[in-house]
């Protein structure tokens, strides 16, 4: 038996390290993984507050998550390549315009 | 120590150990594969909270899939070594603390207010034929509008990731 606060201590944890790796990280491919990162920590907290709570509906809203993160990816990674092509960077620093 | 708990703090450990080496590592493709072993580890804490169904998406969608994806375009795009830059230490020297001051509240919240009930191995029905009730009867709207969100998703990704026009006429 594990305590539901170890699971919102892992889930926090995780987001914590999403977070850090958003402000810390120059590589804009590593950024948009930091944000998987936070999405897979709310992921957990939902299904452990499924579990806690003996609701279903927790766990299907992972899926609709999971959708969402699919979705973003894609578009994400669409953009990037389309920021590499014009200015042949990754990095953030040098990508401080919208315009192309 | 009941077998769940260590089975717990071993995903865990794998998880945490795996986002803090997502930050520490400098190349893309070593943080992406840090990244896919965050999220096997994080299928097996579903596994232990009851949630098989999601456990195999888990695996399937994220670390299959998504994860395929950025792996993939690191390999297209040839990305290197991030360098150092006067923004990443001004960054490192206000996130870091930042999010650790952050994480400290969020766990002194969490250890204060929530309850000490444990959650039970195999004490939801989280079988797929359930989720499928669910999610094609109760949640049937949501479920279609993400589907057109998918489908969103798809023509954008084709329409930025395709060459523009003017370069592409130049080709021809």
């Amino acid at each position: 038996m594990v305590p539901l606060s170890y699971y919102l201590l892992l889930s926090g944890f995780l987001f914590g390290c999403g977070v850090a790796g958003f402000l810390i990280k120059r590589n804009i491919i590593t950024i948009f993984m930091s944000i998987e990162l936070m999405l897979n920590g709310v992921n957990l907290s939902f299904v452990a507050f499924a579990a806690h709570w003996h609701a279903l509906a927790g766990q299907v809203f992972v899926f609709f998550v999971m959708v969402v993160a699919a979705a973003e990816a894609a578009v994400g990674l669409a953009i990037i390549i389309a920021v590499y092509r014009t200015r042949e960077t990754l990095n953030v620093d040098q990508v401080n315009l919208l315009k192309l | 120590m009941s077998f769940h708990l260590i089975l717990f703090l071993a995903f865990g450990a794998v998880c945490v150990g795996g986002s803090v080496n997502l930050l520490a590592q400098r190349h893309p493709i070593n943080s992406a594969l840090s990244l896919i072993a965050v999220m096997a580890a994080l299928a097996g804490e579903y596994l232990l909270l009851g949630a098989e169904f999601v456990a195999a998406v888990q695996v399937i969608v994220y670390a299959g899939a998504i994860m395929v994806l950025f792996v993939f375009v690191i390999m297209l795009l040839n990305a290197g070594e991030e360098e150092e830059t006067k923004g990443s230490r001004v960054a490192l020297l206000l996130g870091v603390p930042g999010v650790l001051t952050a994480s400290v509240l969020m766990a002194w919240v969490v250890l204060r207010h929530s309850g000490t009930e444990a959650v039970a191995i195999g004490a939801l029905p989280g079988h797929p034929t359930d989720i499928a009730q669910l999610l094609f009867h109760d949640f049937l709207l949501p479920f279609e509008v993400t589907s057109v969100l998918i489908l969103i998703a798809i023509m954008g990704a084709v329409v930025l990731a395709s060459k523009p026009e003017s370069a592409a006429r130049k080709v021809d």
